[in-house]
């Protein structure tokens, strides 16, 4: 049961609701047959929101449009869009077993007693929850209530498949390995899928694309490597993974900082620039051939790594992940050096 | 004191009422209705005598077509007035409680006002139809009387449980291609059930012992509260009135025994 997809369109949707909140500014969104695309941002960002016009729960302003493939479902009912939604609070029904939930689209749609019957079979071997099939709801855990979702929503072999933070209601543990799970499962069906989360890692993990959210708008829109190594702007450079950003005088081959120079690749940037660098990729080096020198403020040992804070290298302190071999204690005096590559420029200081 | 002689003597309060207001009068109720002429034959005659049994079952289908019609109008509406906003909405909902300020004997009186002699559907019907309907003396009136007080306390009822209802659940519904038809039967009814049956087990046990009403549109209605009020006061006929008595608290003791049994416990709460 693979390649039910089709490509998802959304044309200039915005959303203001009735009381005048204007929950998304006009957004323009392409996501290919069997892509996973993850909408990322902080709370009250406009996921929900944009989910819910791909869903057909909200209509988007006049002038938005959504696109199934080649048909335009702007007007067409939640209930023939043929989308498979996974709500955040699963939202299954207390009145049914596990397997009726899973069957209802399947009831709904007139499929008969025994296809239906080897359909949830089907899925329930695929999500791993077999066994439980008569079960009522409340007599299951948050993890199992997340696969019964995720198969209800599967059953009816959507167009589009629709996720709101599956994984929040989890505790920590429970959400990394049922993200596998989900990643592996999102794979094999190839179902065009649009999945919600506020956690960078999660996005980073299932996404073939990150769509990254700011106040109603899209801030960027890349593949997870894109977005982590080359933010378009400070925001996403902040919300996905740590980042240091250091403004600096730059003239075109190196950047000047208050603890010597460091060299950038593409220089073609002149006067004062905001640079971006990822606490990775900080390397620690003897001071005394170092073109950049510091002072460790503090050093946290994180297990697998190390996290130092140095002072005095740039206008603010800068975090380093560094190996957890070397041996550094506050008040050293070290020398810091990055790849050029490692580097990333942002323009000016538009947000 | 032990603990166990404090907490008896806590019970203690508790026993006496118990005993006072319901144990006895109910014990002696039962003798009186076996202490007639026919002693406990009385009992027999609620089913043979046919005035009786033909009372009984009148009583019965009275409150059964009260329920129902109750919780057909209440559901709908109640619904309907819980998810639209509209203008005068709140107005209508205040209104709403009126009813259940009135006593019996009012609601007799506005039902004569509607479909008495002198009622405005008569004054309808002869103008349209050159002929007086009247209602109001009949089961017909005492139904309607029924309705008029039943409706708005379950269809309050039936908007809070609907209140509650998590709207995702339907969302999830309509994703997965359930029309409206479909979700309230598969959605909507089965998380309101408990509220149902709640309330139409009291809308039931209302309409089979209700009295004031009965009373005052009197003449033509031998609903079961009043032959056991016209045979304890005008025959003298205590035993018969008791037996009566003891007949009518089972009938409507077993509906709401049977309604909290598949209702859950919010029976009593919503009462
Ligand atoms: N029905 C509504 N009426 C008015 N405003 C709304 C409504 N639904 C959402 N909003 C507002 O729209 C904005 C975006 O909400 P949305 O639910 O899309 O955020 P989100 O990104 O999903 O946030 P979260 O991560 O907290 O779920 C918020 O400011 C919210 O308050
Ligand atoms: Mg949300």
């Amino acid at each position: 049961m693979s390649g039910h997809g089709v490509a998802l369109r959304v044309v200039a949707c915005g959303k203001t609701f009735a009381d005048g909140t204007r929950a998304l500014a006009p957004v323009t969104l392409d996501v290919g047959r069997g892509e996973t695309a993850v909408l990322l941002g902080p709370s009250g960002c406009g996921k929900t929101t944009l989910l819910r016009i791909i869903a057909g729960l909200e209509t988007p302003d006049p002038g938005g449009r959504v696109l199934f493939g080649d048909s335009d479902v702007t007007g067409v009912p939640i209930e023939r869009r043929n989308v498979g939604m996974v709500f955040q609070s699963y939202a299954l029904f207390p009145n049914m077993n596990v397997a009726d939930n899973i069957g209802y689209g399947l009831k709904v749609r007139g499929v008969g007693e025994a296809e239906r019957k080897a359909r949830v079979a089907a899925l329930v071997a695929l999500t791993g929850i077999e066994g439980l099939e008569r079960r009522r709801i409340d007599q299951l855990s948050g993890g199992q209530r997340q696969r019964v979702a995720l198969a209800r929503a599967v059953a009816v072999q959507p167009s589009v498949l629709l996720l709101d933070e599956p994984l929040t209601a989890l505790d920590a543990a429970l959400r990394e390995r049922l993200r596998g799970e989900l990643n592996r499962l999102l794979r094999t069906l190839g179902i065009t899928t649009i999945y919600v989360t506020h956690d960078q890692a999660e996005a980073m993990a299932l996404g073939d694309r990150i769509v990254v959210m700011r106040e109603g708008a899209i801030a960027q829109i890349g593949t997870p490597r894109a977005v982590y190594f080359a933010p378009e702007n400070r925001f996403v450079a902040e919300f996905v993974g740590a980042a240091n950003l250091i403004e600096a005088a730059c003239n075109g081959a190196t950047l000047a900082l208050p603890g010597g120079t460091l060299p950038v690749a593409d220089g073609a940037l002149h006067g004062p620039a905001t640079a971006m660098i990822r606490p990775e990729a900080i390397k620690i080096v003897p001071a005394e051939n170092a073109s950049l020198i510091g002072l460790v403020d503090s050093v946290s040992f994180l297990g697998d790594r190390q996290r130092v804070l140095i002072s005095a290298a740039a206008t603010k302190v800068i975090t380093a992940d560094v190996p957890n071999a070397i041996a550094l204690a506050a008040g050293d005096r070290v020398g810091l050096s990055v790849e050029p590559a490692a580097i990333r420029l942002l323009p000016g200081d538009t947000t | 004191m032990t603990k166990p002689t404090f907490m008896r003597l806590c019970l203690l309060p508790l026993a006496v009422v118990v005993a006072a207001f319901f144990v006895l009068p109910m014990a002696r109720l039962v003798l009186i209705g076996a202490t007639g002429r026919h002693g406990i034959a009385a009992y027999a005659a609620i089913v043979i005598e046919p005035r009786y049994a033909a009372s009984l079952l009148d009583t019965v289908l009275l409150a059964l077509a009260t329920t129902v019609t109750t919780l057909l109008i209440a559901t709908v509406s109640g619904l309907f007035l819980q998810r639209r906003r509209f203008p005068g909405r709140a107005l209508l909902v205040a209104m709403l409680t009126l009813p259940l300020a009135f006593p019996g004997v009012v609601i007799g009186f506005l039902i004569i006002l509607l479909a008495g002699r002198q009622g405005l559907l008569g004054d309808v019907t002869l103008a349209l139809f050159g002929h007086k309907e009247v209602l109001a003396y009949s089961l017909a009136g005492l139904f309607l009387g029924y309705l008029y007080f039943s409706i708005p306390r379950v269809i309050l009822t039936i908007m809070a449980a609907a209140e509650k209802l998590d709207p995702s659940l339907e969302e999830a519904a309509r994703t997965l291609g359930a029309g409206a038809w479909a979700i309230h039967r598969d959605i909507i009814l089965p998380a309101l059930a408990p509220a149902l049956i709640a309330s139409g087990a009291i809308v039931f046990a209302t309409a089979m012992g209700a009295f004031g009403t009965a009373f005052t549109l009197a003449t033509d209605i031998d609903v079961l509260p009043m032959l056991i009020y016209t045979e304890f006061t005008l025959s003298a006929n205590i035993a018969t009135a008791a037996a009566l008595s003891v007949g009518l608290g089972l009938v409507t003791w077993a509906i709401l025994a049977l309604a909290r049994i598949y209702g859950g416990n919010t029976v009593a709460a919503n009462g």
